[in-house]
């Protein structure tokens, strides 16, 4: 939930915002420009001042979607209890985002699962490693084009022996 | 192509000639001072710690791809893998998010029976950690007398649902069992055992020199910190982030219930030790409160809602109950959802344990991401620790309470 006057100083300084309601819960659709504009807006003048979880989900073959990538932002008010999402859509090529790391030091590794897990790029990103699968791991499991027994990659994995290590 | 193993991947850990004298050491991924897998590459100064990286994924099982092609009830059986110390939490969590999506209304006694066994889980995951803190730290005896108590709680749970440890508890809008009296009686036995217990547990430990001596100052966290670093549960509590969703956004029926939340504001390992002490009697608090008030009526929701199976009674002589019992235990049907996206979030013995399911009319979700604590007080490790010694780290993890099949899923 997030107080009207709250959502309204959002969409003064965010024009574009397109703001949506479901069950209780506010979701702002920002376009890709002016989201570190929006991060910045919410954490130093609303007060949004917990970054509760990155997301991401993959519209592949979603009824009626018209983007691929929807990146959620979850915030919240330690002050007064509110809540909002922020999201943005993505589509290929341009697979990348400002990195809010700047903004929270707790968005480093959710970050880093989203580009493991979806491929999303964030940019300025001080570590941007794989985290939970390997490092030579080509493929981003949790697009919807990737099958869930995997490509065999698990069978290909090197032996490895005491004297080889 | 071959894959490279995280274990042999180079860390870019930079080289310097004036830094000759530091020197690298692993600790994990199988180490019996992690409690389960994960692996921290440390830099060290003569005992100090310069730098420490984290290195996880040694448990990854892909459970969110899983989400993706089990349907809303058969994905709580993967929830209680995530955090397997307090099961039950998780499974309250999964479907209250389901529940949530779907805008059902719990009836009164499944709300008073969730919220009892979410503290019950709440009373058995502070246990171990501060149990396990304790064992960490040299103090044997508090950890026995913590694993004891322990094993009242997995009767309880046994007598409820069948299961001991991979619980399974909920369904989409009920519960898979009704309460018993036994279950009932069993509550009520360890509700006035349990002080004498908590009690005899505060006296062991809370004043013990070596104890407060290994963790008082150990892994500082300021206030200002733990919010810009997402801490949330008690680790946030511990540092003076009043932050609690069952006062703060009470769901279930946690506005009926009388308790505090216990804060402190010096965030080092002793007050994390505290807060999670504090908060057992406020569980116990609020499941002796529940258990007592506990509503008479069904526990699921009526058929009118198409998602919980209906009773053996109201299929055999009514033709609504034949119809949506068919409906939902036919592969190709289940009740649908809307194309829509929602979060809710529970307060886990760990701290904010949310679920972000997408919907997309059928009963699989399309997505269903997990927000885990773990993960999230994971991150906080190498900043916690920087500075401390080798001996500091078995403190801080275990401060911390690092699940790892929650931490990887």
């Amino acid at each position: 939930m997030i107080r009207p006057e709250t959502l309204s100083q959002l969409t003064a300084a965010v024009p574009e915002a397109r703001p949506s309601e479901f069950r209780g819960q506010t979701r702002v659709v920002v376009p890709r420009e002016s989201l570190a504009a929006a991060l910045k807006l919410l954490r130093d003048e609303l007060k949004f001042d917990l970054l509760v979880d990155i997301t991401c989900v993959d519209y592949l073959n979603y009824r009626d979607a018209t983007d691929r990538f929807g990146l959620v932002y979850l915030l919240a008010s330690t002050a007064s209890n509110e809540r909002v999402a922020i999201r943005v859509f993505l589509n290929e090529p341009e697979l990348s985002v400002p990195s809010a790391v700047p903004l929270w030091e707790g968005a480093n590794w959710m970050e880093r699962e989203v580009w493991d897990m979806f491929g999303i790029v964030f940019e300025g990103h001080p570590d941007h490693r794989r985290i939970l699968l390997p490092e030579g791991f080509e493929a981003h499991p949790l697009r919807k084009d990737y099958p869930v027994q995997g490509r065999g990659e698990r069978h290909n994995l090197p032996v490895l022996t005491r004297k080889g290590s | 192509m071959p894959l490279t193993p995280a274990s042999v991947q180079t860390h870019d850990i930079s080289h310097d000639e004036s830094q000759d004298y530091l020197w690298t050491l692993n600790f994990g991924p199988q180490h019996p001072a992690t409690h389960t897998t994960l692996r921290i590459v440390l830099k060290l100064d003569g005992e100090r710690v310069v730098e420490a990286m984290p290195d996880i994924g040694y448990l990854h099982s892909g459970f969110e791809k899983l989400g993706e092609s089990l349907d809303y009830n058969q994905y709580v059986t993967i929830t209680d893998r995530m955090n397997y110390i307090s099961p039950m939490a998780n499974n309250v969590a999964w479907h209250g998010a389901v529940e949530k999506l779907l805008g059902i209304e719990l009836t009164p006694r499944c709300k008073y029976l969730r919220v009892i066994v979410a503290e019950l889980a709440r009373i058995s995951d502070h246990l171990l950690c501060n149990g396990a803190v304790g064992l960490d730290t040299g103090a044997f005896t508090f950890f026995l007398y913590a694993f004891n108590r322990r094993e009242d709680i997995y009767d309880i749970f046994e007598t409820v649902c069948g299961a001991r440890f991979t619980n399974s508890y909920t369904r989409v809008g009920g519960l898979m069992y009704d309460a018993t009296p036994l279950f009932v009686e069993k509550v009520r036995t360890f509700c006035r055992t349990f002080p004498k217990t908590l009690d005899d547990m505060e006296r062991l430990l809370n004043r013990n020199r070596i104890f407060v001596d290994r963790t008082k100052g150990v892994g500082l966290l300021s206030k200002s910190e733990a919010i810009n670093r997402s801490a949330t549960g008690p680790i946030a509590r511990a540092s003076g982030v009043t932050r609690d969703l069952r006062k703060d956004e009470p769901y279930l029926s946690y506005a009926d219930f009388d308790f505090k939340v216990p804060c402190m504001t010096s965030g080092d390992c002793y007050a994390r030790y505290l807060v999670r002490m504090a908060e057992m009697w406020e569980s116990l608090k609020i499941v002796e409160q529940a258990i007592e008030n506990l509503p008479s009526g069904p526990v699921d929701v009526g058929i009118d809602e198409r998602t919980a199976l209906p009773g053996k009674r109201q299929v055999y002589s009514t033709i609504e109950g034949l119809i949506s019992h068919f409906e939902l235990t036919m592969s190709n049907r289940g009740f649908t959802t809307p194309h829509e996206e929602s979060y809710a979030a529970i307060e886990s013995p760990n701290g904010e344990l949310g679920f972000y399911v997408v919907g997309n009319g059928t009963d699989v979700a399309y997505r269903a991401r997990c927000r885990p604590p773990s993960y999230i007080h994971f991150a906080l490790f190498p900043y916690l620790i920087k500075g401390h010694t080798l001996s500091d780290i078995v403190a801080v993890l275990g401060s911390l309470n690092i699940i790892a099949a929650e931490l990887d899923r």
